[in-house]
């Protein structure tokens, strides 16, 4: 089922260059943006100003979980859980230690997710960002457990959660480990939801593979940024097994909206509003409300 | 000591004489009435579900289903399921908690299938929900892999009280196939991969996710299906009788912490 999750987003990438893109591409980096949906070519300063959305198609472009959760908790709000956790090395892949020591000097990041509490316009709530700077935010041992964590809080304490997903899948290096954390995940947020609590999810690019196959979806509210890749097969894969190109928007946000596995599509300059106006509506119970009339 | 490499244990799995679910049901179980369609979309004949007796115990029996030919093959597409095929299951699930039936799961399957219609019908959002909802269904369930235990395709049934493998059996996070493919971008490097990948029986009890193996016919179950079938009946009511002398709490309690505790991990 995960076959190819890293190059579902890496066809779509750089998979369909032709020698005239290749050539294009040769700009000195960090000058232009050129946007992977539509590929219209963007001065950085102008696509950075939009909020890192390309100006043609709306394409809402990845941002760093420090960046997320700057546009999207109230400012000094955030109060990180388990900021040392690394992972180790279960299945004792060749190389596996290394990648993990270059991807951290790399990015700055422990691994692939930050995980805390937070208000957003003063709705208190637990927050869940992946990254997929790291690792195309692969779930291994650490995302899963800093998860699982922040969930089991989140029911203990009786807070919402908002989790922001971006992942290729389960992280190959850690084996099985990595698809038990599927189950892991899944069960916390089985207890968080027989508690009666809210967990909302935004979709952003890409949410793929084992992270589509388990709590990215089961929000009671799924959100996803516009344009974004939601699916959970590779592109590569499903084209080899059905001999033919699949249609650009295939597994896009619209195409899950379209299907039925989307609640709404929405833009990142409203998405601190409608959480926080979700979260709100949640809070308060339907006698609670009316006597607050 | 089973002695054959990950690889060979491959072989094995796929050898055209292995057998199916379809072999053991006769074997393990009484008046099995097979079980159709998830009420929502459609019945996929990759996922094989039904009512019988074990030993004398009313049990739900839920199957990823290989075919052992061409024809069953293409009928149950090669075990590959469709989301309609874990709908199906959690349906089954779900009745049977409500009968206080315990659940078999039976894994064997390449992983789910991948394919505009899987896609468009919600495969990610499938599996995550059997996932979810297993976890807290009200009764045992007990998961055997038969042969491939691909990826999420598998733990869309292995979400369980116990979790058995048949020795030659394999449980991966990937294919070995498309583990090559991601890692090495080499697709034909599977047998390197199955080696590395740590799938076999006996990684899995090392890793904590595998509980008990099963022993197979001298050879490879598909010496002798009645013997492998006996030494999975005595298996299952090993299980069973564990199980069903727990309180509700405790079995949900258990299952949770079988999965919670999975994950290596430092804390500075």
């Amino acid at each position: 089922m995960l076959e190819d999750l890293f190059s579902v987003v890496k066809v779509r990438f750089n998979g369909d260059k032709t020698e005239d893109d290749k050539k294009k591409t040769d700009i000195p980096k960090g000058l232009l943006f050129k946007c992977p949906r539509c590929r219209s070519v963007t001065f950085m300063e102008e696509f950075t100003k939009a909020g890192k959305v390309c100006p043609e198609c709306n394409y809402h472009s990845r941002l760093p979980a420090k960046e997320r959760l700057e546009i999207t908790v109230d400012k000094g709000s955030f109060e990180e859980f388990d900021a040392q956790m690394i992972s180790k090395n279960p299945i004792d892949f060749p190389g596996y230690n290394k990648k993990q020591l270059e991807m951290r000097e790399k990015t700055g990041l422990k691994d692939a997710v930050l995980t805390g509490r937070a208000k957003i316009r003063g709705e208190d709530c637990i927050i869940i960002v992946m990254d997929s700077n790291f690792m195309m935010a692969s779930m291994g041992s650490v995302v899963g457990e800093k998860i699982t964590r922040a969930i089991e809080f989140a029911t203990e304490n009786r807070l919402p959660v908002v989790a922001f997903t971006a992942s290729g899948g389960a992280r190959m290096q850690e084996g099985i480990v990595a698809l038990m954390q599927m189950a892991k995940t899944s069960g916390a947020v089985a207890k968080h939801n027989e508690a009666g609590l809210l967990y909302i999810t935004v979709m952003t690019d890409p949410t793929t593979g084992g992270v589509t196959a388990s709590f990215a979806s089961l929000g009671d509210i799924i959100i996803a940024e516009p344009k974004v890749l939601i699916g959970f097969a590779g592109r590569r894969v499903i084209e080899g097994t059905i001999k033919q190109k699949l249609p650009d928007d295939f597994q896009s946000a619209e195409f899950m909206l379209e299907n039925g596995f989307l609640d709404m599509i929405v833009e990142r300059k409203s998405m601190r509003r409608v959480l926080s106006n979700l979260l709100k509506l949640h809070r308060l119970s339907g006698k609670e409300a009316a006597a607050n009339e | 000591m089973n002695e054959l490499t990950a690889c060979q244990r491959l072989d094995l799995i796929r050898h055209k004489e292995r057998p199916t679910v379809r072999d053991y049901i006769p074997l393990l179980f009484d008046h099995f009435y097979e079980l159709h369609g998830d009420r929502l979309f459609g019945d996929d004949g990759a996922i094989l579900g039904g009512i019988g007796y074990f030993k004398g115990i009313p049990v739900t029996v839920i199957a990823e289903v290989k075919g052992r030919n061409l024809e069953e093959n293409k009928a149950c597409n090669f075990a590959m399921p469709h989301p309609e095929g874990y709908r199906k299951a959690l349906r089954l699930a779900r009745q049977a908690e409500k009968f206080h039936r315990p659940v078999i799961c039976f894994i064997d399957t390449p992983g789910a299938f991948c394919g505009i219609d899987a896609e468009q019908h919600g495969q990610g959002e499938a599996i995550a929900k059997n996932i979810m909802e297993f976890m807290m269904i009200k009764t045992p369930i007990i998961s055997i892999i038969l042969g491939e235990g691909g990826s999420g395709g598998a733990l869309a049934l292995g979400v369980c009280d116990e979790l058995a493998m048949l020795e030659n059996s394999i449980y991966s996070v990937i294919s070995p196939r498309g583990f090559a493919s991601i890692l090495w971008k080499d697709p034909s490097r599977e047998r390197e991969a199955c080696d590395i990948m740590k799938i076999t029986a006996e990684d899995l009890v090392r890793l904590k996710v595998c509980d008990h193996i099963i022993a197979e016919a001298e050879g490879g179950a598909h010496n002798d299906a009645q013997l492998t079938a006996e030494n999975i009946s005595e298996y299952i009511s090993q299980a069973l009788e564990r199980k069903l002398q727990k309180g509700l709490d405790e079995l949900l309690n258990q299952r949770y912490n079988k999965f919670r505790t999975v994950g290596e991990f430092s804390e500075g």
